[in-house]
């Protein structure tokens, strides 16, 4: 793998770009490798990259249906943020957040992190005791967070109506260092990484079976042929349920469709990122000049990642009091990707009933912020076959024993 | 936009006026149950890509609950029953089966 640098754009455009190596090899699936992750999301390669870079182990394959970053990875609206309520998911979102900040230079990869603030209204007075709390709760944990009243909203993002009849803006949990980064480019960041330490990325790969002897999963059925492995790690978000069917066991998990849109482009309006929980609204802007805006989920099981009508009409039409200039933009683009929902709103990072297979999923509508954390403490279970202190309280037996990571204020809205 | 007819009132309306309320036909585990009957009952769910037996409440209409199976991978609705039914009804079990003859049945 050649780097990228200032240094290769020059010496290229010298030779008109005739230099340029493929990102990633696209190599045959061998018969067997030490570990197999199926879904090359953002946290099954970040599984695979932290395998290879704190644990040696790379003598693994990374099966994905369709292409890398096809799944939630690349249709979620990259807000990233560690405000979070439970200990837990402070110390997973947070570790994922700084992991982010230095991403660019440890994959050799522009990921775009672009920590420009995040900020959480607070348009009811509950919305306003809620976020003191997390304020509170995120000083005791050392995540830097701040509830600012109206005034410094609107000296954020003046383009907003804080003085809504239905909506009024009391205030927000201001984030400074949350922000965004560029979601296809996590994941083709951390492919071409897996792939530069000999790990195989394979795409329109589908793992139709699982094949298990004694309790232990001997080799995936996939639709090109049959691959060993002596680990498994389950890696599919939406699709959990399949997998877990396919593996014998039953996960606390409902697959639900969340959709989001983006506007035509326009000039820079909005430097921030601003979430709306009360109106179930979260919007940005992109470097193109989008106004990315994500929606509410739909309220069944649901495969067909596509959304529905009265959910972008639900979520534009309590945007526009807050933001009235939106009533002027055009919608450009719509979809839907299918997210994995536990009860407690908190993700699982677990041993399986089956003894050599690992599940992480569950992150719902919030697991684009947390892959690089993800990813290492997924990478420390599936290489030591025990959870560290970061994926220990997420197990899937935690429901059995009730010991529920609450986020339903945190996480309650869809991000 | 799923088009729903409740099999209690008889009224075809847009999915806005249901209500959602996962998955049906479980066996309730209280308390004094084990532990892994317990959350069999009240988490794990089968969350099937394909055909799904769920239950819906006409919410904004004539407020009952009843049951339905549904395809999660099409949205086709296959067919709405009551309520206090224990196991889908054999003419939708029928139809399912001449529509997805890979359907491995409702269990
Ligand atoms: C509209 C939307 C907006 C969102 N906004 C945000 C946000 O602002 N911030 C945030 O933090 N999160 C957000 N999310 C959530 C976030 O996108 C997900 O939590 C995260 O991307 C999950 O990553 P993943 O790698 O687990 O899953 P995915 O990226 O979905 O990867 C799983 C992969 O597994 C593959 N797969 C499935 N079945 C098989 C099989 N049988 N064989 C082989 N491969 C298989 C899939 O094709 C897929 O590529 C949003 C999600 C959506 C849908
Ligand atoms: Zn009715």
């Amino acid at each position: 793998m050649t780097r990228y640098s200032a240094f290769a754009i020059a010496r290229e455009a010298m030779r008109q770009h005739t230099g340029w190596q493929k990102a990633w090899a696209s190599p045959e699936p061998k018969a067997h490798y030490d570990v197999v992750i199926v879904g090359a999301g953002g946290h099954g390669l970040a599984t695979a990259y932290y395998l290879g870079k704190n644990f040696g182990i790379t003598n693994v394959a990374i099966i994905e249906k369709g292409w890398l970053g096809g799944g939630n990875t690349g249709r979620n609206t990259t807000i990233i943020r560690s405000n979070y309520l439970q200990d837990p998911s402070a110390a997973i979102y947070e570790k994922a957040r700084s992991l982010y900040e230095t991403m660019s230079q440890d994959l050799n990869y522009n990921v775009m992190f672009s920590p420009r603030g995040v900020m959480m209204l607070a348009q009811t007075e509950h919305e306003v005791r809620g976020y003191k709390r997390t304020e509170m709760a995120n000083k005791l944990q050392g995540v830097e967070t701040r509830f600012i009243g109206p005034a410094e909203v609107k000296r954020l993002v003046p383009i907003m109506n804080i003085e809504g009849p239905r909506y009024p803006v009391l205030g927000a949990l201001w984030q400074a260092r949350g922000g965004t980064a560029r979601h296809d480019a996590v994941a083709w960041g951390y492919a071409r990484a897996c792939s530069a330490m000999g790990m195989h990325v394979i795409q329109n790969c589908e793992v139709i079976g699982v094949e298990s002897v004694g309790g232990q999963v001997s080799a995936v059925a996939t639709t090109k042929g049959t691959i060993g492995c002596n680990k498994l790690g389950i890696v599919v978000a939406g699709h959990s349920g399949h997998l877990a069917n396919m593996a014998g066991f039953r996960l606390p998990i409902e697959s639900v469709a969340l959709q989001a849109m983006v506007s035509e482009p326009i000039k820079p309006a909005m430097d921030v990122v601003v979430m709306a929980n009360t109106v179930h609204g979260y919007m940005s802007q992109s470097d193109k000049g989008e106004m990315v805006i994500g929606g509410g989920a739909d309220h069944f099981n649901n495969y067909t990642q596509r959304g529905s009508w009265q959910h972008i009409e639900e979520t534009v039409r309590a945007l526009i009091e807050t933001f009235p200039m939106l009533s002027r933009l055009k919608m450009l683009r719509q979809w839907g990707g299918i997210v994995d929902m536990t009860g407690d709103r908190s993700p699982i990072i677990s041993k399986t009933p089956l003894g050599n297979t690992f599940i992480n999923c569950g992150w719902g509508t919030g697991g684009f912020k947390a892959i690089p954390g993800s990813g290492w403490a997924m990478a420390e279970l599936i290489a030591k076959g025990e959870p560290g202190s970061l994926a220990r309280d997420f197990s899937m037996f935690r429901f059995r024993e009730g010991r529920f990571i609450d986020e339903s204020v945190a996480a309650g809205v869809a991000h | 936009m799923l088009l729903l007819t409740c099999p209690c009132c008889g009224v075809s309306a847009e999915e806005t006026e249901f209500t959602n309320g996962g998955e049906a036909h479980l066996k309730r585990f209280g308390p004094g149950s084990s532990d892994a009957d317990y959350e069999a009952y009240m988490f794990a769910r089968k969350n099937p890509r394909g055909v799904h037996f769920e239950r819906w409440r006409h919410a904004y209409g004539c407020g009952k609950w009843f049951l339905m199976a549904r395809d999660t991978m099409t949205l086709e609705v296959y067919g709405a029953y009551k309520a206090q039914t224990t196991e889908p009804p054999a003419d939708i079990q029928a139809k399912i089966k001449a529509r997805r003859p890979e359907w491995e049945g409702y269990k």
